[in-house]
């Protein structure tokens, strides 16, 4: 007698803006007859309001999509509005921006794997819960974290909804002091960035590898954050103006979340894919250090992103220190700026995974219409594939709370967003 | 809970609405004081730290977030209940926040432009705070509120003294820091001067205008100031917008707003 269960989840959610999902696996056996992942989306309509506004006011809107990783909505907007006008920043600003995105993406990882994704490894609840008997992980990872806030605070004054982005460069250049201060504290956080490293590659890792699309930025040069070609592990090269041919965005009944394919396949976004993809141009110490302790690039194990994001923040603190190393800039903060007509896109690697900007703006610089596609609704489609998939090997017949810790540790690898990482998973179970 | 239960503690819940979670970071981005303040409260429910007793009653409950959809609305009635205390966190929760952008314009219409199945979505016709759905007894305003607004408010708990809100003008903390005025030097359309304070005044210190991310000040002469505005060369429309941004939704900025966005100017043919 096959038995039918019917699982209802409740998980808080980052999609193209923020709300809540559910996962509803309905089962006869061991034969899934449906898994989907349901996203119940507060609507922020932030494509509408940007409708009107000056160029001036979209990268200080746009933060407000997400708290984690506002600088990367700030400026994929900038820099497609600078294509559009024309603008060429100069080599001391573009550097300054880098460093500022290596502190969010410093923070942002740390917060992943500190607060959301150890707990599981360690066996507790929650990352409080384990201040007692971990002080020293604990601190560690809160020790990086904040320097990826400092970083970020040096040159935006906040690392949430920082002000110091505008079209054109920075409203102001980074203090002398305050570059000395951010030199000695990222110094300080590499060794426990290399730590942290070794101590990810020592976790004993669930293996649910399996085939899948992966997409990121490639660049020849450095590690992409801004700039590169779209690049997918199915041998595509694009450029941003051809992401619309390729990648579309659905709505589907049970999700509230737009889901989005590329070519009509689910398709992965994130660390695991940029490292997969850039694995070849990472610094020549950092890839000894992984060759060393054993890990593998490029692999097919979602359980594997938590290194991903290990590597990401020594090699965003390795960046950053050699950034640090030249002297405070000088010169000048920001270009002048002359609006144009026309269109512009842009994507770039957010912690969690590309983002794609389109906008057409008016002869005042003022915004027409727009798209804005961030990571995780890009992921959706390959979460549940990947559910579907690792669920059914992990065995349907688990008990329910194994199903539920288990489905839940899947979905953290994605980091679909900060509050979707956590215990999140309520079952009620309908037997038929 | 791993945590010991503690008479004596301070029990908290930090509940999330609609928003983008920034607020939260003012307790996460803590690093080692957040453990220190895991000794003096207990915190019940905290999603974000991995912590989800929603129901659980509570001393203290944060709310991030504004009321968007009628699960918002259910949930900000279930907090009211289960806390002695319920202080709204951050634009969204105290005055809906840059989603509450919708309320000026046809939500509607904004949902159909976007969804081809608007229909699939459970939504409010508007984003609200907080305040207009359940009794709220402290707000604290920002957009993102800050670690040492957090820890301030909690502290004067723990002291006992009734926490006192900061609402002086942006301007104080300006010259405080002894910054050079925007609107002075630069015609910089500055709502600091009916803006509140808490941010350190940051957008001034990076050589351009506050755009309220910390809503109204007291007493803010909203009239006054777009006049300058107007003074320095802004259109209407322009003028409409400096008050229709993060704090769009909150009443003196709403209402300069549509004061501005009433008078159409036209071209001399």
């Amino acid at each position: 007698m096959a038995k039918q269960r019917k699982i209802a989840l409740k998980v808080p959610f980052v999609t193209r803006l923020e709300g809540e999902g559910a996962l509803e696996l309905s089962a006869k056996g061991d034969t899934i007859d449906k898994l989907h992942l349901k996203i119940f989306e507060p609507p922020r309509l932030f494509e509408k309001f940007l409708e009107g506004k000056s160029y001036q006011d979209v990268p200080d809107l746009n933060a407000r999509i997400c708290g984690i990783c506002p600088m990367a909505y700030q400026l994929t907007s900038i820099q497609a509005i600078e294509d559009l006008f024309n603008i060429q920043l100069p080599d001391h600003l573009i550097q300054l921006r880098r460093l500022m995105n290596l502190g969010e993406w410093i923070q942002s990882h740390s917060l992943h794997i500190h607060f959301l994704a150890v707990p599981d490894f360690l066996g507790f609840e929650s990352a409080l819960s384990m201040a007692k008997q971990h002080p020293q992980v604990l601190q560690r990872g809160m020790q990086i974290q904040e320097t990826g806030n400092a970083l970020m605070t040096l040159l935006g004054g906040r690392s949430v909804h920082p002000v110091g982005l505008q079209v054109g460069g920075f409203g102001r250049l980074p203090e002398p002091a305050n570059w000395d201060a951010a030199r000695q504290q990222v110094d300080q956080a590499l060794p426990a960035a290399v730590a942290l490293l070794r101590w990810t590659a020592s976790l004993p890792l669930l293996d649910y590898s399996h085939d899948f699309i992966w997409v990121s930025l490639k660049h020849s040069e450095i590690y992409p954050i801004n700039g590169g070609d779209i690049t997918t592990s199915n041998g595509l090269t694009l450029n941003y103006w051809q992401y619309p041919d390729h990648f579309k965005e659905h709505q589907v009944r049970h999700s509230t979340a737009f889901y989005s394919l590329l070519d009509g396949k689910d398709y992965l976004v994130g660390p695991l894919a940029r490292l997969n993809n850039n694995v070849a141009i990472l610094p020549g110490p950092i890839k000894k250090l992984v060759n060393d302790i054993g890990l593998v690039f490029p692999n097919q194990n979602m359980f594997t992103s938590i290194q991903a994001r290990a590597v990401e923040i020594l090699l965003a603190l390795t960046e950053a220190q050699q950034l640090l190393a030249e002297p405070c800039p000088t010169g000048d903060a920001h270009l002048p700026v002359t609006p144009q007509a026309g269109e512009c896109c842009y994507c770039t690697e957010a912690p969690r995974g590309m983002i794609y900007h389109h906008y057409q703006l008016d002869d005042e610089g003022r915004v027409i219409n727009c798209t804005i596609i961030p990571p995780t609704s890009q992921n959706q489609a390959r979460i549940e594939q990947d559910l579907k998939y690792s669920v059914k090997k992990f065995g349907l017949h688990n008990s329910d709370d194994a199903l539920k810790f288990f489905c839940e540790r899947v979905i953290r690898n994605y980091d679909p967003c900060i509050s979707c990482s956590t215990h999140f998973l309520d079952f009620n179970i309908v037997r038929g | 809970m791993n945590q010991q239960a503690n008479p004596t503690k301070l029990t908290v819940a930090l509940h999330k609405l609609t928003s983008c979670s920034g607020c939260q970071l003012a307790f996460l981005n803590q690093g080692a004081t957040l453990l220190e303040l895991v000794e003096l409260v207990e915190f019940k429910h905290f999603i974000e730290a991995g912590l989800n007793h929603p129901d659980e009653k509570v001393d203290l409950a944060f709310v991030e977030g504004s009321v968007s959809t009628p699960e918002d609305l259910k949930r900000a009635q279930q907090i009211r209940q289960n806390s002695k205390l319920v202080v709204s966190i951050g634009a969204c929760a105290t005055s809906g926040g840059v989603q509450a952008l919708r309320n000026m314009a046809d939500g509607n219409a904004w949902m159909q432009a976007v969804y081809t199945r608007p229909d699939f979505i459970a939504t409010l016709g508007t984003s609200t705070g907080v305040a207009e759905h359940i009794k709220v007894d402290f707000e604290l305003w920002g957009c993102p509120i800050t670690v040492r607004q957090v820890n301030h408010f909690i502290r004067q708990l723990l002291f006992g003294a009734k926490p006192r809100p900061e609402a002086e003008k942006l301007c104080m903390a300006c010259k405080r820091h002894q910054l050079v005025c925007v609107m002075v030097t630069q015609q910089a359309p500055c709502l600091g001067p009916v803006v509140r304070t808490g941010c350190g005044a940051l957008c001034p210190a990076f050589g351009r205008a506050c755009y309220g991310c910390f809503g109204p000040s007291e007493q803010p002469n909203c009239h006054s100031l777009a006049n300058r505005f107007a003074g320095l060369g802004l259109v209407p429309r322009e003028i409409a917008q400096r008050f229709a941004s993060i704090h769009s939704h909150s009443n003196p900025f709403r209402e300069e707003s549509h004061h501005w966005q009433a008078i159409e100017v036209k071209e001399i043919e």
